[in-house]
């Protein structure tokens, strides 16, 4: 087939995807920024008021805005608590499963697939019934009726942390169990015939493999928890009492869809996605830097 | 001596991670006294299944139940069918636009949909002036958005597995008198099939276990809702039907486990392989 005959045959080929990623995905994302440049709010949705042009006024009224700040910092604490958390629950148990029988792994590997495989809402719901204040087993079992987790903000949050730990460190403990797996057996033979210790095998060698997949296991982590919405939306009725435990994604929703400022949603929604968009180039770089070939 | 402590260790651990689930099951089946008793025990010895029957009749279950199984499955079938083609055209061709084509797939992957949710509603709703089936309140704005989340990397995945079927393969086709068309969907569609079961499981998790873009399109249509908000009917301050919660937890979580199950190998080999492109 000439090249010409090829082109136009891909392009029939690509043709749905592409009529499906442009309006539903590239447009919508021209939307976002074109939204959040303007004043939207409900007399101009229903009302048919003109739209009045704030160029970057959306952003400056966010930047000056205290509480803008504190969900900001809120979030990236949020997501470094359960960044951290997922990485440290799921290597170390992905090194204990190397050391065990096949059923005793077998075993743990079914219950974090079930953990894995629950629908966030699902997820949320359980867990405030187990942590609920009066009727809940974990307040049963330590003899604290009547103690509200989800009432102050600590504890709120901390309970959040817990469940998205909870679902979402199958997923590293599963990737990097198959990473462990995969180094050959010779080259931790070899280590061992040099006379390194159990520690400095890991240290020196296993680790240094298994650097891609941390690496890869650690941004697809941040990516995820950075933009957690079912579960604090959920488990802390829309962001908590009075807004406290709200994180990024919840907030603009807030203000996009419960106070009908489209404009300033649209802002904060421009803003996560400049952020995780910086976060993955650093991953990018950092996995070129590594040696990897995408 | 060190292993047995190791391996005890470890059953601990699955044991508490699998409690959870183990507790929404137990609670579903329990008779309503021992789930609003003061003193829960991890066990019951009148199991009922009126929990279920309260979920499915008063709150409508089964219904919130089919449109999720509705919106899930034209999900999955249109990405497969898109994904197939677009996956084709980009290893079977060699076209000027390709590389970028490829990156810009990569790049779309980054971009956090929930910050999309303000602008696809503002779509959704002029889309429902022309298409109704389409616009706000029906389940037709649901399907385009998942086909859309899914379609980047449902294409991604599926290029390796194209790539894997030998090109000598059409040429054997194309001499015996097979066209184009005949090859592509009796030839390579079967021979990608394990590629297009781990993508459309995916693209299935995806839609049914969404709560965001459900929560935004269907707002006044309440038959149109799909499980993750019909979940919240029975969430009430105060006085939560928690049986009712978790049989409904508990209907909404068996397909995805059984989704899992069946193929979790393919997964995480399907995962590794994305990820290392």
């Amino acid at each position: 087939m000439t090249a010409k005959g090829q082109g136009r045959t891909a392009f029939a080929y690509l043709a749905p995807a592409l009529l499906v990623l442009a309006g539903l995905l590239a447009y919508p994302i021209y939307q976002l920024v074109l939204i959040s440049l303007y004043d939207y709010g409900q007399e101009q949705v229903s009302g048919g008021a003109p739209l009045e042009f704030l160029g970057l006024g959306n952003y400056q009224e966010l930047l000056g805005n205290q509480q803008f700040w504190g969900v900001l910092g809120q979030t990236v604490a949020f997501a470094a608590v359960c960044v951290v958390g997922t990485l440290l629950v799921g290597a170390f148990l992905a090194i204990l499963a190397t050391r065990v029988r096949t059923w005793v792994r077998m075993t743990l590997f079914l219950a974090a697939l079930g953990a894995w495989s629950t629908p966030a809402v699902a997820g949320s719901t359980i867990w405030l019934f187990l942590f609920d204040a009066n009727f809940g087993f974990v307040n049963e079992v330590l003899g604290i009726q009547g103690f509200s987790w989800t009432f102050d903000k600590w504890t709120a949050f901390g309970l959040v942390a817990a469940q998205v730990i909870w679902c979402s460190f199958p997923f590293v403990m599963v990737t990097l169990y198959a990473g462990i797996k995969a180094i050959p057996g010779e080259v931790l033979e070899a280590a061992a015939l040099d006379g390194a210790s159990a520690f400095r095998t890991a240290w020196s060698v296993t680790l240094p493999l298994l650097r891609p997949i941390i690496l890869v296991v650690t941004i697809q982590s941040i990516i995820w928890d950075f933009k957690v919405f079912t579960q604090i939306y959920v488990m802390t009725g829309g962001g908590g009492i009075a807004g406290r435990n709200l994180v990024l994604n919840v907030y603009a929703y807030q203000q996009a869809f419960a106070a009908s400022e489209y404009g300033l949603g649209a802002a904060i929604g421009v803003v996560m996605t400049v952020l995780l968009l910086g976060i993955t180039m650093f991953y990018l770089r950092a996995l070129r830097r590594s040696g990897e070939v995408l | 001596m060190r292993r047995w402590i190791t391996e005890s260790f470890v059953l601990v651990v699955a044991a508490v991670v699998a409690f959870p689930l183990f507790w929404m099951v137990l609670s579903a089946f329990k008779p309503e006294d021992e789930i609003i008793s003061a003193d829960p025990v991890p066990w019951t010895t009148r199991p009922t299944l009126d929990s279920f029957t309260r979920a499915l009749t008063v709150a409508n279950f089964g219904r919130y139940f089919m449109n999720s199984i509705i919106v899930a499955l034209i999900v999955v079938a249109l990405s497969i069918l898109i994904s197939f083609l677009a996956a084709t055209a980009l290893t079977r061709f060699r076209f000027r636009s390709r590389t970028t084509l490829l990156v810009m797939l990569l790049v779309v992957q980054m971009v956090p949909v929930e910050a999309l949710t303000v602008p696809l509603f503002f779509l959704m709703r002029s889309v429902g002036d022309s298409v109704p089936v389409f616009g706000l309140n029906h389940l037709g704005s649901l399907v385009l958005v998942h086909l859309a989340f899914s379609l980047p990397f449902a294409i991604w995945m599926l290029r390796g597995f194209v790539a894997a079927v030998p090109v000598e393969l059409e040429e054997a086709a194309t001499l015996d008198g097979a066209s184009r068309f005949r090859f592509l969907w009796q030839v390579l569609f079967p021979l990608v099939a394990p590629g297009l079961v781990a993508t459309s499981v995916l693209s299935f998790i995806h839609a049914w276990n969404d709560f965001l873009f459900a929560k935004t399109f269907i707002i006044s249509a309440v038959e149109n809702q799909t499980l993750p908000l019909a979940l919240q009917v029975f969430v009430k301050p105060d006085q939560n039907d928690w049986g009712a919660i978790m049989a409904g937890s508990t209907l909404m979580t068996i397909p995805v486990l059984i989704f899992f199950v069946l193929v979790q190998r393919r997964l995480v080999s399907g995962l590794a392989g994305a990820v290392k492109g």
